[in-house]
């Protein structure tokens, strides 16, 4: 094993320029590409497709926001202003498969592009991974034990109930050897975290409580010492629940990517 | 006698169906103050979601038990009203139990049946009055829900009470008839033989044994009477009341949105206006499979968004006189549960509310009256519309499909791009998405830095 530079992250103009195609392009999002916290869960991914040896680029300082929080508040110009070019830019690069670990980028690009002239099969990571795991490109089996852990899964809205992909996720968890536990909402009853339709981005309206505090109290009255996400929305509230409840020593917030690349010792 | 009773019957009916006439059209005209959309795609598609989620009402058993009281109920709705059928043969004509002699084999299986339905409606009924003011169901609670204040808590008391009241008079009309029968009493005699005891009305006979003939017939004309006059002015009473939807359910349902739950309707007025914008040449209608407005690209461009029910879709309008207030929207809302002021149902019940204002308008001042008010504004606040996640749980939980995000998501296009009125915030976050290509203040250019810590990270 090589400590150094064992992982690399091609973009899709080197590709380009080499006259090569990649089989899917990773669409990594503006969290996955700015937040700390979700930056961790680009990576994880992209670890997770160098080590299966999957061809795969991104677009790096060419890929721009969706547009998924302006049309969600009601600023539907710069939403197509966002994706029309995107749509330019993707078309351009003749992107057929696309790939993304956030599920508000996932629902715009594979139910609000088409429209707008942009075409392209679309999944989740959640459900490139099951994939990867049932073909038997991923062996869990060298990283860490997960024996004896519980794990409760919180489903995104924009995810589940926007796109009906409540297995998936659901799929790659149990290939670890964790107990996996729902909490009372769960699939299309799920609570959401809070942070959809433009919320993240200012303070909520008053009221008595914070949704994510709300959702976190769900997630802690199953025993989970694990809370799995998969979009980089939910990771924050949810984060950030624990920590309002004081629980961080105890209960930790991971993407399904993260869980993955911890098993393969990646 | 007979010949009186007929006329009332014949001029009872006419005056119904004048008023129920009069009330569809009213509510249908409001229905047509919405913008046209296509909802006539696709209508295998629209038949199947229909027979499972209308006729079949497979939302409705997310709650088992309460699935199957309600399905007794719409059971029991559809089934008696063939026996009103019979009920108003024999009102126009002047006969008793019409069909009796014709069909004398199958005649009492169906009554039986008839009697165990409205059994059932009126049991479920007490059961949903307790629901109601003893369980106290939360999401069915003024005290808990604003929008309940008043006349919604009555509506659905004398809904309940109405039914119960209609079944209590065809059960014991039954009772009462069956005695006259029994006693051979002038042509309620003629029965005997042909019409036997009813499954249940045979054990409330008891109730009229100390009834002389005279006061027999009086208590027979009288709950037969009060029984199909209640059912005639309940018909007229539902246009006016949420029990609407045992009506608008059906179509509501056929014309609700096919495409996922998560996308968003494109504005086709703001893709040429991005076009344009970009230099683009201006494309043709677009061609994905949600056409969306009747393929006209109208040259006059009207609001962007939705202030008012004239800016909505159809649907959206047709949606509000579908609701039947249940809350389960509101119960499933993130926002509502805990603590803020928006619940889906209020923008129901709003939007209802609004077109029932303008029809009193129109029968006041005439058909092209204009009050100034707005939906936005006067029945609807900012604050509601900004605190939704736009999470679709309210969507979800409608058993009727109604979609109250995509009221919210119009008049937040309003608020938005008409009169600039988004929360600070937001307009930082527009501008960022603007100069920055993220949510976030980030140099563009720092976007793929992360690249440059993939092998450094540990998990």
């Amino acid at each position: 094993m090589l400590a150094e530079e064992k992982y690399s992250v091609p973009t899709m103009a080197d590709m380009a320029a080499a006259g090569e195609d990649p089989e899917v392009l990773f669409w990594v999002g503006c969290a996955g590409s700015f937040d700390d916290r979700y930056k961790r869960v680009t990576i994880a991914f992209v670890r997770i497709l160098n080590h299966v040896g999957i061809k795969f680029a991104v677009l790096g300082p060419e890929e721009a926001c969706t547009g998924d929080p302006a049309r969600r508040a009601g600023n539907e110009f710069l939403f197509q202003m966002q994706a029309v070019s995107n749509i330019q830019v993707l078309n351009a690069y003749n992107v057929k498969k696309i790939v993304t670990a956030c599920p508000h980028c996932f629902n715009t690009l594979k139910n609000e592009y088409p429209e707008l002239g942009g075409r392209y099969e679309v999944i989740h990571h959640s459900q490139f991974l099951q994939g990867l795991i049932n073909e038997g490109r991923i062996r869990v089996q060298d990283g860490q034990s997960f024996k004896g852990r519980k794990i409760t899964f919180h489903d995104s809205c924009y995810l589940g109930r926007a796109n009906k992909v409540y297995e998936a996720p659901r799929d790659v968890l149990s290939a670890l050897d964790a107990d996996l536990v729902d909490m009372k909402r769960v699939r299309a009853n799920g609570l959401c975290c809070g942070a959809g339709g433009g919320q993240y981005f200012k303070e909520p309206e008053p009221g008595t409580k914070d949704v994510n505090v709300e959702r976190v109290e769900e997630a802690l009255a199953t025993g989970a010492d694990t809370i799995a996400v998969a979009c980089p929305f939910c990771m924050t509230m949810m984060s950030d629940g624990v920590k309002n409840k004081n629980r961080e020593d105890s209960v930790q917030v991971y993407d399904v990517s993260e869980l993955i690349a911890q098993k393969q010792g990646l | 006698m007979e010949i009186i009773q007929q006329i009332l019957f014949v001029a009872a009916l006419g005056v119904v169906a004048w008023f129920i006439t009069k009330r569809v059209q009213l509510i249908s005209r409001a229905i047509k103050l919405g913008r046209p959309e296509n909802r006539f795609d696709h209508a295998d598609e629209r038949l199947k979601t229909m027979l499972l989620v209308a006729f079949g009402q497979k939302k409705m058993f997310t709650n088992l038990l309460v699935g199957v009281m309600h399905f007794v109920i719409y059971a029991g709705f559809i089934i008696i009203n063939l026996e009103i059928l019979e009920i108003i043969l024999d009102g126009v004509v002047g006969t008793h139990r019409l069909f009796a002699p014709y069909i004398t084999p199958i005649y009492p299986i169906l009554i039986d049946v008839f009697e165990v339905l409205a059994f059932g409606v009126l049991s479920v009924c007490v059961v949903f009055l307790c629901r109601r003011f003893i369980a106290r169901v939360s999401r069915l609670q003024a005290s808990r829900h604003r929008e309940l204040r008043g006349w919604p808590v009555s509506d659905a008391t004398i809904i309940l009470t109405a039914e119960i009241f209609l079944m209590v008079a065809f059960l014991t009309w039954n009772a009462s008839d069956s005695v006259l029968r029994d006693r051979g009493v002038g042509h309620y005699g003629e029965l005997q033989g042909v019409v036997p005891d009813f499954l249940i009305s045979q054990y409330l006979k008891p109730l009229f044994a100390g009834f002389g003939d005279r006061a027999l017939v009086a208590y027979e004309r009288a709950a037969w009477w009060l029984h199909i006059l209640g059912i005639l002015a309940f018909a007229i009473y539902v246009t006016y009341s949420k029990h609407l939807h045992i009506a608008l359910g059906f179509p509501n349902v056929y014309f609700s949105d096919l495409q996922p739950k998560g996308e968003m309707q494109n504005m086709p007025e703001i893709t040429k206006e991005v076009q344009l914008a970009l230099g683009l040449p201006l494309s043709t209608q677009p061609d994905g499979s949600q056409a969306n407005d009747n393929g006209e690209q109208s040259a006059e461009i009207g609001r962007f968004g939705a202030k008012d029910v004239e800016d909505l879709k159809w649907i959206n309008l047709m949606n509000a006189y579908s609701c039947t207030e249940c809350g389960r929207c509101t119960a499933a809302c993130p926002a509502n549960i805990t603590g803020k002021k928006l619940s889906p149902r209020k923008i129901m019940m709003d939007t209802r509310d609004r077109l029932e204002d303008i029809q009193k308008g129109w029968k006041a001042n005439g058909y092209d009256y204009k009050d100034d008010k707005s939906l936005l504004g006067d029945y609807i606040t900012p604050e509601e519309l900004n605190a939704c996640t736009t999470c679709q749980a309210c969507i979800n939980a409608c058993p009727i499909n109604i979609n109250p995000l995509d009221i919210i998501l119009q008049l937040r296009r309003y608020r938005v791009m008409e009169e600039s009125q988004a929360p600070a915030a937001w307009n930082a976050m527009f501008s960022n998405i603007e100069n920055n290509m993220a949510p976030w203040k980030f140099s563009p250019s720092d976007r793929f830095n992360w690249a440059e810590q993939v092998n450094e990270v540990k998990f």
